[in-house]
């Protein structure tokens, strides 16, 4: 009986290993292709059979952020020589720098929009998913149910009406009209998976501050949000991937102020050519904010994202 | 410090009633038990005392204040959970400080008034250690730490010793009592232990089904009790009950049944019918003379006492005498009972009949 519940045996370990390795592959072969593709000149990238050693250049990044127009021989006497590598890198391609490209300003929106959409949605979230734990809420299951099911169809189902009520209340194109959005479709599952969250914190501790002298508002913000930090996290984790992913209502409710990076990056192909290296690198800038934020609650992720099978 | 005083008070959940009418009144230093089997409504009645549930009914009074309707945070009450609810997120200090910093105090005479605290708990040396890797004794200390650091007006306590091991439930009832000697803080404490609540109360009440059946201090409970689930539940073994249809007229000194006379304290009450002769397990004597008999079924050796039980044609019962008699499974022997401390029941409501023994206990509760 050399059988056990607990220990995995060598060969589990084994199959278990080559498993996530062979998944881990998938994965990250086309990310680190990405990332790759960044660096390479624009012969590089559509070379075929496809480069994997070859002279890391940052044109592509070079191209991303300026804004350049082929240089006619007056143009570049009157510019007099480069000043900047970056300056430089332009010049051997024959062309002059006129300016910063949109991509800086499309990434901020990306990163207004996406964490205040995140932030509104767990402000939100907790509070409304405290109160269902909470208190008797009249028709509570059936309200749950309601929330729910408005993420029984893919959101984009929706774009028509929610294209003409924003179009009808000025929200077009705005950031706040975006954040709004974005907070709207996440919303149901915050409630959701908070809601299992606190569900899981005993109340006698709020029970607890309550009579220590803390109001029930104190006892929500000063003993339950830090129990629930774990619930907190890998939801906002969840928020911010979807608002900073979300490409369709992008597309289709901003093209100016309020427009974020996705539908900006494919503009790029379009401009001069089919500029992969510019995409490439677009696409690298762009996955940073959601590593960092993710790498920063990875502590806290690893323990919500099993939803409390783990308890400490 | 306070009195307390509970007045018909009722809690519904829906359509279910966990306390039906509930009044007694905890006086002002007194260490009270709330006891009952599980499901009664003990906690529901703690909770409604210390505000985390409200009444659906009746009224409650902290030193002459009715505050059935007042948050707990305005009650200026102390309460221990069962599984203690230390903060997980703070260290044993900043627990200990919680109920003093929503009060605003100066962080230096936090810092001081939990020094004191943690000087008679015993606690000085853990004070900066996070709550999580806490003995459960210790977790308890704190947990009463923090309860008393506040000199709240009264200290509520549900089954306070629920999580701990019996070995130190011992111990740590003594040191609960002996704190509550120490501060004569009113405490009410809510058992499912009937040996706890007769060794530590100055004063018990017995609840059964939301329903308070009697209230009063140990001896006078377990000498007379009010209900047969009183008599049943407290002592161990219970109270024997000797089942029989019969006459219990007023004034009368004996009963009979089963061809035999039993003496017993005068009645006030008369009564007849089903009835029940109820009489405690160390109040029966083994004399052969007695025109009662019984049948040993089963002897249980318990040290310098034994317990005896035995078939009647009443019913089976338990007798506790000295490990001295020598008694052997399927002897016949008579039965005495001692007349002095019988009680006898209404066995359809389950009520004690009043006599001249127990009528100053029945009537006050
Ligand atoms: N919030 C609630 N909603 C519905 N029913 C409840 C609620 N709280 C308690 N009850 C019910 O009320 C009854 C009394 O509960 P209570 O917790 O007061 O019992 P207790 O005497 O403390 O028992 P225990 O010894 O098990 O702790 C139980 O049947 C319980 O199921
Ligand atoms: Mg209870």
């Amino acid at each position: 009986m050399s059988f056990s519940v607990t220990e995995p045996t060598k060969g589990t370990k084994w199959f278990a290993g080559i498993l996530v390795v062979a998944y881990a592959v998938v994965t990250i072969i086309p990310l680190l292709w990405i990332i790759a593709t960044g660096f390479k000149s624009p012969t590089d990238s559509i070379a075929y059979p496809p480069v994997v050693v070859f002279e890391p250049t940052l044109e592509g990044y070079v191209n991303l952020f300026t804004d350049r127009t082929r240089a006619t021989a007056q143009m570049l006497e009157e510019a007099g020589p480069p000043t900047t590598w970056y300056d430089e890198i332009a010049r051997e391609r024959g062309t002059v720098i006129s300016g910063p490209s949109r991509y800086g300003e499309r990434f901020l929106n990306s990163i207004i929009i996406g964490f205040g959409s995140t932030a509104l949605c767990m402000i939100l979230g907790t509070m409304a998913a405290y109160a269902f734990s909470r208190f008797k809420v009249p028709l509570k299951d059936d309200l749950l149910f309601f929330i729910l099911s408005t993420r029984m169809m893919p959101p984009i189902a929706v774009a028509i009406p929610i294209f003409l009520m924003f179009r009808n209340l000025g929200l077009n194109d705005t950031h706040l009209g975006m954040i709004l959005l974005y907070t709207a479709v996440n919303l149901s599952l915050s409630v959701w998976l908070l809601k299992g969250f606190i569900d899981e914190i005993p109340t006698e501790y709020e029970e607890a501050a309550l009579i220590d002298g803390y109001t029930r508002f104190q006892a929500f913000y000063k003993v339950v949000l830090p129990q629930a930090a774990t619930g907190i996290a890998s939801t906002a984790i969840f928020c911010l991937i979807f608002a900073w992913n979300e490409y369709a209502f992008a597309v289709l409710l901003t093209s100016g102020t309020a427009q974020t990076a996705p539908p900006f990056i494919p503009n790029i192909i379009g401009v001069n050519g089919k500029d992969w290296p510019a995409v490439a690198a677009g696409a690298t800038i762009f996955l940073v904010p959601v590593m960092v934020f993710t790498v920063l609650l990875r502590k806290h992720l690893l323990r919500g994202i099993t939803f409390g099978a783990v308890r400490k | 410090m306070a009195q307390i005083r509970i007045e018909n008070v009722r809690k519904d959940f829906g359509s279910f009633t966990a306390v039906q009418s509930s009044s007694f009144t905890v006086e002002d230093g007194e260490f009270f038990m709330l006891l009952g089997p599980s499901g009664c409504g003990k906690t529901t009645t703690l909770r409604m005392m210390a505000g985390l549930e409200l009444p659906t009914k009746g009224e409650i009074y902290i030193d002459g204040e009715e505050v059935g309707m007042k948050p707990a945070s305005e009650r200026d009450i102390a309460f221990v959970f069962q599984m203690f609810a230390l903060y997980p997120h703070l260290n044993v200090r900043k627990n200990i400080s919680y109920p003093l910093k929503s009060q605003g105090m100066p962080s230096a005479a936090i810092k001081q008034k939990v020094g004191e605290i943690a000087e008679i708990l015993g606690i000085t040396d853990i004070l900066d250690r996070p709550v999580g890797g806490l003995s459960g004794g210790d977790r308890q200390r704190v947990a009463l730490g923090r309860a008393i650091v506040r000199d709240p007006k009264a200290f509520f306590m549900d089954e306070p010793l629920g999580a701990l091991d019996a070995e130190f439930r011992e111990h740590m009832s003594e040191e609960l009592r002996a704190l509550h000697d120490r501060m004569n803080a009113t405490t009410v404490y809510v058992t499912h232990d009937q040996l706890e609540a007769m060794q530590m109360g100055d004063k018990i009440v017995v609840m059964n089904h939301g329903v308070v059946e009697q209230f009063g201090v140990p001896q006078e409970i377990y000498d007379w009790p009010a209900t047969k689930f009183v008599a049943e539940f407290i002592g161990s073994p219970p109270m024997n009950f000797l089942e029989f249809h019969g006459m219990a007229g007023s004034g009368e000194t004996s009963v009979s049944f089963g061809d035999t006379s039993f003496e017993m304290p005068r009645l006030l009450d008369g009564d007849s019918g089903a009835l029940t002769f109820g009489v405690r397990p160390e109040h029966i004597h083994l004399d052969d003379s007695a025109p009662y008999r019984g049948a040993v079924t089963a002897v249980e050796y318990l040290g310098t006492t034994q317990i005896i039980t035995m078939d009647t044609m009443n019913g089976t019962i338990k007798v506790r005498t000295a490990s001295s008699n020598t008694v052997k499974v399927g002897d016949r022997t008579g039965l005495h009972f001692d007349p002095r401390t019988v009680t006898l029941f209404n066995a359809e409501t389950g009520k004690a009949l009043q006599s001249e023994a127990n009528a100053k206990v029945l009537t006050h509760g």
